[in-house]
């Protein structure tokens, strides 16, 4: 009788366990009996039942899936080859078709290295390099040091830019996948290189552009500083040319001022002052070494003959 | 040959005999299972959160709750499942460059295929610039984290990839090496924040830091002759606003010299020429009052200071003008020599 009751309980719990599934938060289901597909999609999460043996459930996944291609090397409109390294972000949209279509996710990973290859080489085909690198048309700023550099590329008219071209990959992409029953849901650019030859003449680019802006530099400078020379001889000539100006200005006004004084003072008598300048004169005109020739006729020596000067 | 080695083995001389076990006493059976059940319902009903960590509960799978940390109980058997989520911590991501062992002096792996790769980016002036940068990010809704993005940790490294290159691409190589930094970092995390919620991937980007950002290795050279360049540059002009500097005061200092003395020179003349005149006034009034005598005097008297002035006095009478010729003007200054 005990015998009984356990083989009953073991019995119920096979039963229990092959009549029922968990759907985890992350994941869809169908259920297919005998290869046909039953009851539609479950996608609702936790605990459900099936009829035990006969049905079978597939489980997918729900959520964003990965998808990193490698990267290809594609020449640009502008014939500049570069590794295009995308990567895109896809998810099972309608497990049933993804399921007819591509099975699993190996698959679904072979159908969208198909797809999104083709269409970055298109794009990347159909656009110049700048207009996969820049996304605007912002002006770059430049330190005074440096103006001119990259010149060029910054008076470009950037008309579709990196992430417009990506969008472009992902519209054109997102067209075919739904026949696989997958939604893409983003494509991007991950990296953009030069191929190595390429690169080599970029450097050799920048290393001559470089090389353009030391020597301007360079010259710059030695030009400032001349200028700056020249700005000191100038300077220096105005101050003393001014200051000697001025001086010279000074003096004249006082010496003008000093001859009025004098004209008007001696103008009262101009024979006295005459006749005192010329007293002042002699009295300073001699020296030692002078020798003199006087005569008895003069003012003062005629007493010399007698007291009456005569 | 081989059947007989099969058949010697030893199976065949023991037999599957099994050896016969003693039958425990049904209470003790019953007691041995129920304690087994015990501990596998509690072993699997309780867990723990570790603070910084909130627990995420699935009921056959479905998200029921979440739960904060401290000890917790749940259904047991894989009922409910439980999965840890860091939510508190600070998560840190690597770009370009990978710490080995982090501390004051952080060691660093030697730069690879895979940290170049990352790295090597192109700038908006098609120049290739070498950028490394660290992404710090919180999880801050942990069912959005499990739930909506498979391999969150390799998608958002990619996400950082594509953000960081597409802000870059942007920018000139001197932009992004010098003066765009904090832009440069600023503009790629919004712009990965504002794919993190594009992607629903429950992440909340915190900072975004450029690191080492420098021109590749080939190029390194004639970058580094620019800022040479430009230092010379700045040392020539120095120089020759020092020699400005030295010489245009000091010619003005001077220029004001001048002036200031002529002020002086001025000053003079005017002032004597009032002296002069008041002098003359003076005198003159004194004169007018007689002429005659006054002018007699100023002549004598300015005579008797002039003729001891001079050296050798010859005094000539009309009256004896044959003396004349005779005189040897060159012999007398002889004579008074010593």
């Amino acid at each position: 009788m005990r015998a009984l009751y356990l083989v009953a309980a073991v019995a119920v719990l096979a039963l229990l366990s092959f009549s029922t599934y968990t759907v985890q938060e992350t994941e869809q289901a169908i259920v297919v009996q005998f290869g046909r597909p039953v009851g539609g999609l479950v996608s609702e999460p936790g605990l459900h039942f099936k009829l035990p043996l006969v049905q079978t459930v597939h489980p997918f996944d729900k959520r964003w899936l990965e998808y990193d291609g490698d990267a290809n090397e594609i020449p640009t409109k502008d014939k500049k080859f570069i590794w295009v390294d995308t990567y895109a972000r896809w998810r099972i949209k309608d497990p049933l078709r993804f399921f007819q279509a591509v099975r699993d996710e190996r698959g679904a990973q072979l159908r969208l290295d198909g797809i999104i290859d083709g269409e970055t080489r298109n794009a990347v085909a159909s656009y110049d390099l700048i207009e996969l690198v820049r996304s605007s048309n912002r002006e770059f700023q430049l330190t005074e040091d440096l103006a001119g550099i990259g010149a060029g590329e910054a008076a470009v008219k950037i008309l579709t830019g990196r992430s417009k071209v990506a969008q472009i990959i992902l519209d054109k992409a997102a067209k075919i996948t739904p026949e696989f029953g997958i939604e893409l849901v983003d494509v991007r650019f991950k990296r953009i290189n030069y191929t190595d030859s390429v690169q080599q003449t970029v450097f050799q680019r920048m290393i001559s552009e470089r090389k353009r802006i030391a020597e301007r530099s360079r010259s710059e400078g030695q030009g400032k500083a001349a200028e700056i020379r020249g700005q000191k001889e100038r300077d220096m000539l105005a101050a003393s040319s001014v200051g000697y100006k001025n001086a010279q200005a000074l003096k004249g006004a006082a010496d003008a001022k000093a001859t009025a004084i004098y004209a008007r003072a001696y103008g009262r008598d101009p024979e006295f002052y005459q006749f005192l300048k010329a007293m002042e004169t002699l009295n300073g005109a001699f020296s030692q070494g002078t020798t003199a020739i006087l005569t008895t006729e003069s003012e003062l020596l005629k007493y010399l003959k007698n007291d009456a000067g005569r | 040959m081989a059947r007989e080695v099969w058949t010697q083995g030893p199976f065949e001389r023991g037999g599957f005999r099994i050896p016969p076990i003693g039958r425990p006493p049904t209470a003790t059976l019953r007691a041995i299972v129920f304690g087994l059940l015990g501990l596998m319902l509690l072993l699997t009903s309780y867990y723990q959160v570790e603070p910084a960590e909130v627990g995420v509960v699935q009921r056959f799978g479905r998200f029921v709750r979440t739960t904060d940390p401290g000890p917790h109980l749940k259904m047991p058997f894989g009922v409910e499942t439980v999965t840890k989520v860091p939510v508190q911590r600070q998560l840190n991501m690597e770009f370009g460059f990978r710490t080995t062992r982090p501390g004051i002096r952080s060691e660093f792996a030697p730069p690879n295929r895979e940290t170049i790769g990352e790295s090597v980016m192109l700038t908006g002036d098609l120049n290739v610039a070498v950028v490394e940068w660290i992404v710090q990010y919180r999880i801050k809704d942990p069912k959005a984290y499990l739930f909506n993005v498979r391999d969150v940790p390799e998608t958002f490294r990619l996400m950082s990839e594509a953000a960081v290159r597409q802000i870059v691409g942007d920018h000139s190589v001197d932009e992004v090496i010098t003066i765009g930094r904090e832009e440069i970092a600023r503009q790629s995390k919004e712009e990965l924040q504002r794919l993190c919620d594009f992607y629903g991937v429950g992440i909340e980007v915190q900072q975004l830091v450029l690191q080492d950002v420098n021109p590749p290795d080939p190029v390194k050279p004639a970058f580094n002759d620019v800022n040479q360049a430009i230092q010379e540059k700045e040392r020539a002009i120095n120089e020759a606003w020092a020699e400005y500097n030295q010489a245009v005061p000091k010619a003005k200092g001077e220029a004001e010299q001048a002036v200031r003395s002529a002020e002086g020179y001025a000053l003079e003349r005017e002032n004597n020429a009032l002296g002069d005149a008041q002098r003359f006034d003076a005198v003159y009034e004194e004169y007018r009052k007689a002429p005659a005598v006054t002018r007699k005097r100023l002549y004598l008297e300015t005579m008797r200071e002039l003729i001891p002035k001079l050296g050798r006095k010859v005094i000539l009478d009309e009256k004896a003008r044959g003396v004349l010729p005779l005189l040897s003007l060159e012999g007398e200054r002889k004579e008074v020599k010593p």
